[in-house]
């Protein structure tokens, strides 16, 4: 009686074995390291960089434990983080632009491990520090801004093709809308614009002003208009963010318009978010050179232009017809002029962008050029008890320099004021624009001393919680108690292993989850030592109460877990960020701890009692 | 060591009614303190910023009050948060200046106003008013998800009358704990709505082995009436369900009292929890479903076989 096939025996030993091999890379804790990525397109990292870096370090006397060559670049592990910091300036000045030298903690798992594909847990933000961001892209601006594109295409359209036109605008519920005067060149233009502006949707309306041609965005051209936004605003976070030599940082879209920034390990949050904050669009486009800025001020501006005002505060007229955004913009650094050696930025536009670039620019050398920064601020008011939403753009020209010469790919800025405002103006440009202005909504910042902080004290206060568990065990169940902490253990372990496998982030609630799975691992011994208890009390013999004691447990068990399994799963599917983290080990627990609290446990009984006539058990 | 050398004999089912009464106070009191004081709502649910800060030496509330105020934010709330040297500051949402700009702004206002003491930034928290109001949304869904899905499943292993006994004593459970919360101006962020679906799925766990305790003795004493063999069954399982809710209280308690402010309100929960959760799985549950007419004709339909052959 009670004993177990060999099969079941041997299918906890392979559970044991692999749960212990998965769950041990965990322990080996992290290196302070360099990781060392191309930043701009067109670097590359090779052997050759690897020896370039590793002699300045040593030239620099700086220690390192480890350098390898890996897949996103190179990776330089060091013995403490002072090492890490100095090795950063050192690396920095080796290479200079063009790579990213990020801070990380790169985990010190042996080979041998690494070889099986076992890694550890990944830490979540509040146990090793940073920031997380929740923002919203503006999507109502992406239409208007699409809106506006097609306005500025419309109209350099017809101007080619000499169709004349009174008015190009937008219209009032978004898209373009042309005036003509009569029907001829009315019936031109809309063949022409239909077959160059194809996915707009063109109907005629004939109002008491003139002759209209109205230009819907399809619903369909809206959604990839969305899309396109939320894409362009993920790529220029994602050089923003490299700008700031993160290592491993998330950006994800979630949602229709929503993306996460986590950026794990930030000391300088600031930083990161004057850098994230910033949403900015850039506009070129020429002054209007003609007109005296005052007369607007009057009110008195004239069609074709709008008026701005430069950082100063100095009020200038510049034409609606916009020349380029900052999309086209690829690269721009700022140096200094060969011949008047004086600040400057130098520019490098991406193909389309330097074709439209020296078309346009061609016509109009010597005449001068604005750039446009637009800032968009959302604030949040409180009006009549309600909370309201307000939009507030900002637009600043930050610099007017005039065309010396036709402008192609590459082009410079000159006539800056500093150093610094070059840097500026370079950072500005080259962060990009966003397709959208973007408003964080949710941002949570952990210092990284208590990250480090939370981790002591989760691991702290779960072995603490966990002894305590184990000694009442033995203490009130004797052997059975100290079989059911071996199981429970063993749970510990593969939860722990899972965890690894899945590659799940751990964060504090999830500390929390498994420690409580330990406290409610038990309770499954604890059922099956009382009805063994009672078996025993009712006069069967130890070896039918054991058997007995585990088949009749088994159903209140598997019928408890179920329901808890439904709860945790409630959590999961709504629960958000760290909550999550609680739903997965709770629920990786629960599973785990069936098979351990009934067949390990079972298998160990029936290692100890089996086979043989007692008079007595431990229960 | 063994507590329980034979089974105990309280009379639990005869005292019942005074369990229910004493229950219905309770939840017409928590009902009460949820309107009046309400919850303490953290900033996760109402939007606004939460900053903590470390000082190198113990500091005084008043005078960062004092600089706060005087740089313009008197409207912030100041208290500490574990140490003398650390401390939390609340704003509310603002309008005229975005998250990002105001924790900036903050430590700027405090690190001219208190010299020879160095601060760091521990912690950032800031919520936009929209987000505060999904989170609500995605609580309260999750609560009447888990409660739908667990009462269907007892439903289908068991019997409605014990589903419905079920679901009134877990949903007893958390209430009593908004209740505390609320009396008690426990901050409530969405950790303690975690805490409450886990605690809703424990107390269900202790619930659902009685009533398997209670199927098996209905099928298995042929004497007796549903209120004697339902006592019994809660008897025969008590040990177990003390046992359980000590061990986990262990834990529980280590996590409360080590396990850092973060998990503070969290484990308070819990514990809370647990013991109303054992309360309501002994003293509600059953006699809910007695009340409601459990007997044994309702759970034993003429087909059921109960599988004795077991080796």
């Amino acid at each position: 009686m009670n004993q177990y096939a060999l099969w079941k025996y041997i299918l906890i030993a392979v559970c044991l074995v692999i749960g212990v091999l998965y769950a041990l890379p965990n322990l080996f804790g992290e290196d302070p390291a360099l990781q060392i990525s191309p930043g701009t397109r067109g670097v590359t990292i090779g052997q050759d960089t690897l020896t370039q870096v590793t002699q300045a370090l040593d030239n620099a006397k700086v220690a390192v434990k480890q350098a390898t060559l890996t897949k996103q670049g190179l990776l330089i592990r060091l013995y403490d983080t002072d090492a890490q910091l100095k090795a950063q300036d050192v690396a920095l000045d080796t290479l200079g632009r063009g790579y990213v030298v990020a801070l990380n903690l790169a985990p010190a798992t042996p080979q041998w491990l690494t070889a099986i594909g076992a890694a550890p847990m990944y830490l979540g933000l509040d146990l090793r520090g940073g920031v997380h961001f929740l923002m919203q892209v503006d999507m109502k601006a992406a239409l208007e801004h699409a809106a506006e594109r097609y306005v500025s295409d419309a109209r350099a359209l017809l101007r080619e093709k000499k169709i004349r036109y009174l008015m190009v605008a937008r219209a009032a519920g978004g898209g373009l809308d042309v005036k003509f005067k009569d029907d001829s060149e009315r019936n031109q233009a809309l063949e022409f614009l239909t077959r160059e502006l194809r996915e707009l949707k063109l109907s005629l309306q004939d109002n008491a002003d003139g002759l209209h041609i109205i230009g819907t965005i399809p619903e369909k051209e809206q959604h990839a208009i969305k899309k396109t936004a939320v894409q362009q605003n993920l790529t220029t976070l994602r050089n923003r963010i490299n700008e700031l030599g993160v290592a491993e940082p998330v950006i994800q879209q979630q949602g229709e318009d929503r993306i996460v920034v986590q950026l794990p390990g930030v000391q300088d949050t600031a930083r990161a978010k004057e850098i994230l904050g910033a949403t900015a669009t850039l506009e070129f486009r020429m002054m209007d050179e003609e007109h005296d800025p005052r007369e607007a001020i009057a009110g008195r501006t004239p069609p074709a232009s709008k008026l701005y005002y430069e950082r100063n505060g100095r009020p200038i007229l510049l034409q609606k017809r916009l020349m380029l955004t900052g999309e086209s913009i690829i690269d721009a650094a700022s140096g200094f002029e060969s011949q008047s050696s004086s600040p400057a930025v130098f520019i490098t536009l991406d193909s389309k962008g330097a074709r439209v670039f020296s078309q346009t620019t061609r016509e109009l050398v010597g005449k001068r050029m604005a750039v446009v920064f637009i800032e968009t601020k959302v604030e949040t008011k409180n009006r009549d008890g309600r909370t309201v939403k307000e939009k507030r753009t900002v637009e600043e020209v930050i610099n007017v320099a005039v065309i010396r010469s036709q402008l192609g790919k590459r082009f410079q800025v000159t006539g800056l004021d500093s150093t610094e405002e070059a840097r500026n103006l370079a950072l500005l440009l080259r962060a990009g624009a966003l397709a959208a202005p973007m408003e964080i909504i949710e941002e949570r910042t952990i210092g990284p001393s208590l990250g480090q902080d939370n981790i002591a004290t989760g691991i702290f206060s779960a072995v603490i919680g966990s002894l305590m568990v184990i000694a009442f065990m033995v203490i009130y169940y004797g052997l059975f108690g100290l079989i059911a902490n071996i199981a429970m253990i063993f749970n510990v372990v593969l939860v722990i292993a899972l965890l690894s496998i899945i590659q799940a982030t751990l964060t504090l609630p999830g500390i929390a989850g498994i420690s409580l799975t330990m406290g409610m691992a038990v309770d499954a011994n604890v059922l099956i030592n009382e009805r063994i208890r009672e078996e025993l009390r009712n006069g069967s013999t130890p070896q039918a109460s054991i058997a007995a004691g585990y088949d009749k447990a088994f159903l209140a068990i598997l019928d408890s877990n179920i329901t808890t399994l439904i709860a945790a799963l409630a959590l999961f599917v709504f629960g958000t960020g760290p909550i999550k983290g609680f739903a997965v080990t709770l629920t990786l627990g629960l599973i785990t701890s069936l098979f351990t609290a009934v067949m390990v446990t079972r298998a160990i009984v029936n290692l100890t009692y089996g086979r043989r006539r007692i008079t007595r058990i431990s229960v | 060591m063994e507590f329980f050398k034979k089974v105990s004999n309280f009379d639990f089912m005869g005292k019942r009614w005074y369990a229910i009464t004493g229950s219905l106070v309770l939840f017409v009191f928590s009902i009460i303190s949820l309107i009046f004081p309400g919850l303490n709502l953290g900033v996760d649910f109402t939007g606004g910023t939460v900053i903590e800060l470390s000082y190198t030496q113990p500091v005084e509330l008043g005078a960062v009050r004092n600089i706060l105020s005087h740089g313009g934010y008197s409207d912030a709330v100041v208290q500490n948060f574990g140490t003398t040297r650390d401390i939390l500051i609340r704003v509310a949402p603002r309008a005229d200046m975005t998250s990002v700009a105001l924790s900036e702004k903050i430590l700027e206002v405090l690190r001219a106003g208190i010299n020879n003491n160095q601060v760091e930034i521990r912690r950032v928290e800031f919520v936009g008013p929209q987000v505060g109001s999904e989170l609500q949304e995605a609580g309260l869904l999750s609560l009447l998800f888990a409660s739908l899905g667990i009462l269907i499943y007892v439903a289908l292993r068991f019997e409605y009358r014990m589903a419905i006994g079920a679901i009134i004593a877990m949903l007893h459970d958390p209430l009593l704990i908004l209740g505390v919360f609320a009396l008690g101006g426990i901050e409530f962020d969405l950790t303690v709505v975690a805490a409450l679906l886990a605690i809703m799925g424990y107390s269900l766990n202790d619930t659902v082995v009685v009533f398997d305790r209670i199927r098996e003795n209905f099928s298995r004493v042929r004497k007796g009436t549903p209120e004697e063999i339902i006592n019994r069954s809660v008897n025969e399982t008590l040990s177990r369900t003390l046992m359980t809710s000590f061990s986990t209280i262990l834990v529980l308690i280590a996590m409360f009292l080590w396990g850092g402010q973060v998990l503070h309100a969290f484990s308070l929960a819990l514990l809370i929890g647990i013991f109303i959760g054992t309360y309501s799985s002994i003293f509600i549950a059953a006699p809910v479903a007695l009340a409601m007419g459990l007997s044994r004709q309702a759970l034993l339909p003429p087909k059921r076989e109960e599988n004795d052959w077991r080796p």
